[in-house]
């Protein structure tokens, strides 16, 4: 087709209906020999939140950053309110009125609020005109969309949800009609998340056209006019969100039927397996992080701790995994555990029957360079079917790896692959694998599905439920709440390094433990 | 000790501390736009060379000065091809420049002089000469505040004055300009300024020239104000202890002063200092040389407040997926 008739066409079709904010054509993108968008076409209306779904590496980050002038794709236009529109950088995206929020903020720490906003945007040479400018306006802004944020806190003070809102404030400052936001749920709290909602639902109301990159069907479901689907650098789908359901959009992200509940026996609970007992930890800055908790969890049951994160739950994982140093008491099959001195490390609590899957599987987990067979090997290097005399035995850990590999359904299963060349799911199940084989008495489990499809969630949760079922105990930490609710047997929510409180999961909601979760206890609540 | 003495060493002081200030300086730039500077040392050095060299040369200081900016702009600009466009290690290349000026500046001088790496003694034009303020003669008469202003504050050469104007303008381009803004964004989190849509590569070469036009005035002071000529290794380890100032300094331009002034008046102090007893104790010439050193270790293990570098600095940006 001719650049003639398209354009031909576009002029009859705004004689009839206004032009979308947003058209993409023919969009390709290629990084060596991946796709990563092939001939994606969509429009966006304007004024309407546009979600755009699909699991990790299914090309929805690499569209926006094209559409943001990060990156220039091979083939296909991009139309803005119905004109053509080259976008080669970001200042030519700001220009066209794109603005975006992304999943990690680009916000300088040190710098105000204020400083942040005008950050290349500024009125002229000097600072404080340009900064007085933006301080008359920030106020405006602030008061008609719910975006309060105080303008010379410093960025680092500031909570996530703070922070994000000045990610959008930097945007509207500049103008901009179109605001794209790359999982902007991820890091928030329910309460904050839901404010976040109706921020941009007044957004929404002031004409402004939203585009909402998540993997939360719920989120879709909530906030979205029209959904697009997008699986392995493709469009699958676009469909209006009140003629969908989440069971329908999940198919189309997968490419086949998934299972969004956790199928689960009634708990079958044995004796305590593990009790915590004025548990406190200090942090190296002489923070305390967790302030004498107590719990205990028995055989056959998954305890969710929940909360935003940095409230304490890393710490306590790591205390448990016997990587951090604490005060208190901790039994593990009534023997008390060593938490300061000798005994207080990773590899004497492998030992006693803990093991561990991090939070972080990229800092934690695995050794990125390493291959497979070698990050399986990582931790339990002293067992003997691993070692022949003096030497590892190389053959037999690769081939107990590919075993694991293939119980777990790792893809590809080739041991020999460096972990950084696996998907997020498959480096999660190279984990998983090699701390649950090891058959426990306790699991940790750290944010098991963080940066994982839902294919893969699945099956990890289906893991993670088989091992309970076993007689085993687990402890969950996990910002997700509907993670924490579909798994848990029990919730312990925490906040400031307190434990807020337990709760049965058939007798509570989101909503209490959203409350929980920001330090409200709900009797005063 | 006596109060002639003292003048002598406050004057000492402003002429050792301008080379260091000018190079603490020229580290700011490039150190807060994230790009990591060791080789400040190399750069003062050729350009302490060129600038004797064209010096002696033309017999004229000035057009010294221009060649000894250029050789430092040269390497500066070689340090940015290296760390910035191809994303080198900023240590590596900050070496590599240190090791190329010290062997560079004695062959060429061996070849163009034949003076054992030396250039010719400067003299008249062939130096900057020291600038005496108006009734610096009468007032020196007038007892105390007298020679402060005839010795300390008048009687230096225009590179000095350089030097400590240098300081007002570095604080008011880094806080109160746009450009300044770009330049501590870009060092802290190079991604803001991205997605602000601004070059990062640019703001960073503007630095990195930035440091080498500073390095270059203090390696032209080294050998056309405070010596009279080229020697090898004339820079003995100024920039090193410039960049010492700069993290004593917490990367801030007023304290930067204050640093150079502190490590300039103990290397000015040192010959009296050297061999004296204290309390007992011979102080050797060797611990007032590691003074400079002994402090930043201080500062740097938080004895004395924390140090926080520019935190994108040392890394070269690259867009991520």
């Amino acid at each position: 087709m001719s650049v003639e008739t398209q354009k031909g066409r576009q002029d009859t079709a705004a004689l009839t209906a206004p032009a979308p904010a947003i058209e993409l054509r023919g969009i390709s993108k290629s990084f060596g020999p991946v796709q990563a968008n092939k001939d994606i076409a969509i429009k966006v209306a304007k004024g309407t939140i546009h979600g755009i779904i699909g699991e990790n590496g299914a090309g929805k980050s690499t569209l926006m950053s094209i559409l943001y002038g990060f990156y220039k794709a091979d083939k296909g236009e991009i139309l803005i309110n119905g004109d053509h529109t080259d976008i080669p950088d970001s200042q030519a995206a700001i220009a066209a009125g794109i603005g975006m929020v992304f999943q990690h903020f680009k916000l300088v720490e040190n710098f105000t609020v204020l400083e942040n906003v005008v950050l290349g945007a500024e009125s002229g040479p000097m600072l404080r005109p340009s900064l007085s400018k933006a301080r008359k306006l920030l106020t405006q802004l602030s008061d008609e969309y719910e975006l309060s944020v105080d303008p010379d806190a410093k960025i680092e003070d500031l909570s996530v949800g703070h922070q994000q809102r000045v990610e959008i404030l930097k945007a509207l400052y500049r103008q901009a009609d179109i605001l794209i936001l790359d999982e902007p749920t991820g890091v928030l709290t329910p309460a904050e998340a839901d404010h976040l909602f109706r921020i941009l639902e007044g957004l929404r109301a002031q004409g402004k056209t939203i585009i909402l990159i998540t993997h939360k069907l719920r989120e879709i479901m909530e906030i979205t006019d029209t959904v697009s689907v997008m699986r392995r650098g493709q469009m699958t789908a676009t469909v209006k969100t009140a003629e969908t359901n989440p069971e329908q959009l999940a198919e189309l992200m997968v490419g086949r039927k998934v299972l969004l509940q956790v199928d689960k026996a009634p708990a079958k609970l044995g004796d305590p397996i593990l009790e915590v007992e004025n548990l406190s930890v200090v942090d190296g800055d002489g923070v305390e992080r967790v302030k004498g908790i107590n719990f205990n969890v028995r055989a056959g049951e998954i305890l969710g701790i929940a909360g935003v994160s940095g409230n304490g739950q890393s710490e306590l994982l790591e205390v448990l995994a016997g990587y951090g140093k604490g005060t208190g008491t901790i039994r593990m099959n009534g023997d008390t555990l060593d938490l300061t001195g000798t005994k207080s490390d990773a590899k004497t609590r492998r030992k006693q029957g803990i093991a561990h899957v991090p939070e972080d599987r990229h800092a934690e987990g695995l050794i990125l360079d390493f291959e497979a067979w070698e990050n399986t090997a990582l931790g339990y290097i002293d067992d003997p079917a691993y070692n022949r005399g003096l030497l590892m035995d190389n053959a037999a850990i690769r081939k107990d790896t590919e075993e694991k590999m293939e119980r777990f359904d790792v893809r590809p299963p080739n041991p020999r692959l460096a972990a950084k060349n696996f998907s997020g799911g498959n480096q999660q199940k190279i984990v998983l694998a090699r701390e649950i084989e090891r058959n426990p008495d306790l699991l940790l489990i750290g944010q098991p599905t963080r940066g994982v499809d839902i294919g893969a969630i699945e099956f990890i949760h289906k893991q993670i439920v088989a091992l309970r079922d076993q007689g085993k105990a687990i402890i969950l930490v996990s910002v997700e709440l509907e993670e924490i609710f579909s798994l848990s047997d029990r919730i312990a929510v925490m906040f400031d390094g307190h434990i807020m409180g337990e709760r049965n999961p058939a007798d509570t909601d989101e909503k209490e433990l959203g409350l929980l979760m920001a330090g409200m206890t709900t009797e005063g609540a | 000790m006596d109060y002639g003495l003292i003048i002598q060493i406050l004057d000492s002081t402003l002429r050792l501390a301008t080379p260091l200030l000018l190079a603490c300086l020229a580290g700011m730039f490039s150190e807060r736009a994230g790009v990591f500077d060791i080789g400040l040392e190399g750069k003062m050095l050729a350009a302490a060379f060129l600038s004797a060299a064209v010096a002696a040369a033309t017999g004229s200081v000035w057009l010294g000065l221009l060649a000894g900016i250029a050789a430092s702009l040269a390497l500066a600009l070689l340090h940015g091809v290296a760390s910035i466009t191809f994303r080198g290690d900023q240590l590596i290349s900050g070496v590599a420049i240190n090791f190329l000026a010290a062997g560079l500046t004695v062959i060429v001088g061996q070849a163009w002089f034949s003076l054992g790496g030396r250039t010719p003694p400067l003299s008249g034009e062939g130096r900057f000469s020291e600038i005496e303020w108006p009734l610096a003669g009468i007032i020196n008469d007038i007892p105390v505040a007298g020679p402060i202003y005839a010795d300390i504050i008048s009687g230096h050469t225009i590179l000095v004055y350089v030097a400590l104007l240098a300081v007002p303008l570095s604080w008011f381009v880094l806080f109160r300009t746009r450009y300044g803004l770009r330049l501590r964004a870009v060092g802290e989190n190079p991604g803001a300024v991205d997605t602000a849509g601004i070059s990062v590569t640019r703001l960073r070469y503007g630095a990195v020239l930035i440091c080498g036009l500073l390095c270059g005035l203090a390696g032209a002071y080294l050998a056309t104000g405070l010596a009279a000529g080229f020697v090898k290794e004339m820079t003995a380890g100024r920039g090193f202890i410039a960049l010492a100032a700069l993290i004593f300094a917490k990367w801030r331009p007023w304290h930067a002063l204050g640093a150079c002034l502190l490590f300039g008046f103990l290397d000015a102090s040192a010959p009296f200092l050297e061999n004296k007893d204290v309390l007992g104790v011979t102080i050797v010439p060797q611990f007032i040389q590691a003074l400079p050193y002994m402090l930043t270790v201080f500062i740097l293990a938080g004895f004395i407040g924390r140090a926080d570098p520019p935190r994108a600095g040392g890394a070269a940006y690259v867009k991520e997926r």
